[in-house]
């Protein structure tokens, strides 16, 4: 399995270094949104609760543009054929686009948080950068196993630009509010308090609960 | 399964939603040996083509591909199959090496297999340009030689030679022509040349079989007919 994960994971951070098309616009798009947060809220900088809501959910609407491209490839270059007639475990199709959604969301938030820090954020990052790598990795988990699950139901209907995120959003609130919840006190006006361990256990067993999940019925998405 | 039979068919049938796409299709094929299927557009060619590489479950009868009773053990025929369909299955923004090497990967075949099978299609001096700047004669060049990269013991061919001048059609008979001596399951619409390349004849219409016989029993006229 290890091998074809790593081939597939391969092909696919080659595909998007060639083509660009999630990551930029998975960041430009964060960017605008931050933007906008600027200028509809009417307040140059935001902290607490109100922070790291708007933080979490324009991480999450970025997303969602990286969701519906992820087996774009597979279904108009006949990725899934190819993919199908190999002697591999179809299981490794599922972990090798997770991790590679993982990196895509990895390398958007790499942008997103410092331009959220400079465009919107009242209080410093940097005190509480530990912690909020901490949750965002969790809350990037979640995002990428139920964001490919999510994708691999959708890719074969007609409509999948609209049942992603009819699919996805509701899957995606107990992340987003964890990882809001958890964010909210790194980001107080009078310093960074201490990281909240119910929410980041509540994400890590959303995480696991939905890896199974994924690992159980990957399968049968993969049939005709 | 007979020792050497590579396909086994018995009533066979496939449905897309209603419609039946193929219906009691029964054959057997020994291993070594070429049925060549000839079927007006819509006949089932393509849809017998994708049940035998495991890529559509039969809905109906009993399929063995290689031994493997479809769709039940179908993980032990992958593998050994090999596809040449009208889609190249290649990523466009790769090379015809990348991709050849992604594949080999995904078979667990040597990388010097790549630069092999590249020299073998004649495709060497292009073999970094992205597949989407390739002609559509080199991209079936480089398909042939992702079908054939793992050395198959089954190869499904849809219409091989389309896409290719005759010097590419010549280069190309060593990996998937007669003298492949591979067991292949080739579609064609050209009596004259399907009959050359094959030793049994299978004609669809609407999903049933209209024709099946030895080629040396059958003319071009009996395969002409299936198309008026």
């Amino acid at each position: 399995m290890r091998r074809a994960v790593g081939a597939l994971l391969r092909k696919d951070l080659l595909v998007e270094l060639r083509t660009k098309e999630a990551v930029p616009a998975m960041a430009l798009f964060s960017i605008s949104t931050f933007v906008v947060f600027h200028f509809g809220l009417d307040r140059s900088s935001l902290d607490g609760s109100l922070a790291a809501g708007v933080l979490w959910v324009t991480l999450l609407f970025a997303a969602v543009l990286g969701i519906n491209r992820l087996f774009v490839a597979e279904v108009e270059q006949g990725g899934f054929d190819g993919f199908l007639l190999a002697p591999v475990d179809r299981t490794s199709l599922l972990v090798a686009k997770a991790l590679a959604l993982l990196a895509f969301l990895v390398l958007v938030q790499l942008i997103a948080i410092p331009a959220f820090a400079f465009l919107l954020l009242g209080p410093s990052l940097w005190q509480a950068l530990p912690e909020l790598l901490a949750v965002t990795a969790l809350a990037d988990v979640g995002l990428a196993v139920i964001g490919t699950l999510v994708s691999a139901i959708a890719i074969r209907t007609r409509a999948r630009d609209l049942i992603v995120p009819i699919l996805l959003l509701p899957l995606l609130i107990p992340v987003v509010l964890a990882a809001a919840q958890a964010t909210a006190p790194l980001l107080s006006v009078d310093g960074a308090g201490p990281l909240p361990g119910r929410w980041l256990a509540i994400l890590a067993i959303y995480d696991g609960v939905f890896g199974l999940l994924a690992y159980a019925i990957f399968d049968f998405l993969l049939e005709d | 399964m007979t020792a050497d039979l590579a396909l086994e068919l018995r009533g066979l049938g496939r449905r897309y939603g209603e419609r039946p796409a193929l219906q009691d299709v029964t054959l057997d094929l020994q291993a070594g040996r070429t049925l060549v299927v000839f079927g007006p557009n819509g006949a089932g060619k393509t849809t017998l083509l994708r049940v035998l590489a495991g890529l559509l479950r039969p809905h109906e009868g009993d399929v063995r591909v290689l031994g493997a009773r479809l769709p039940d053990e179908g993980w032990r025929a992958r593998g050994r199959v090999g596809l040449l369909t009208h889609e190249p299955l290649l990523y466009r923004e790769l090379s015809a090496r990348e991709n050849l090497r992604f594949h080999a990967r995904l078979h667990g075949v040597a990388p010097g297999r790549v630069d092999e099978a590249l020299e073998a299609v004649a495709l060497r001096v292009r073999a970094d340009d992205p597949i989407a700047e390739l002609s559509r004669g080199m991209v079936q060049r480089a398909a042939v030689a992702r079908a054939v990269l793992h050395d198959p013991a089954l190869l499904l061919l849809d219409e091989p030679l389309a896409n290719l001048d005759p010097a590419a059609a010549e280069v190309l008979e060593p990996l998937i022509g007669r003298s492949s001596g591979r067991t292949r399951v080739v579609t064609s619409h050209d009596p004259a040349g399907g009959l050359a390349e094959g030793d049994i004849a299978l004609g669809l219409r609407g999903g049933r079989v209209a024709l099946l016989a030895p080629v040396a029993e059958i003319d071009e006229r009996r395969v002409r007919e299936l198309y008026t």
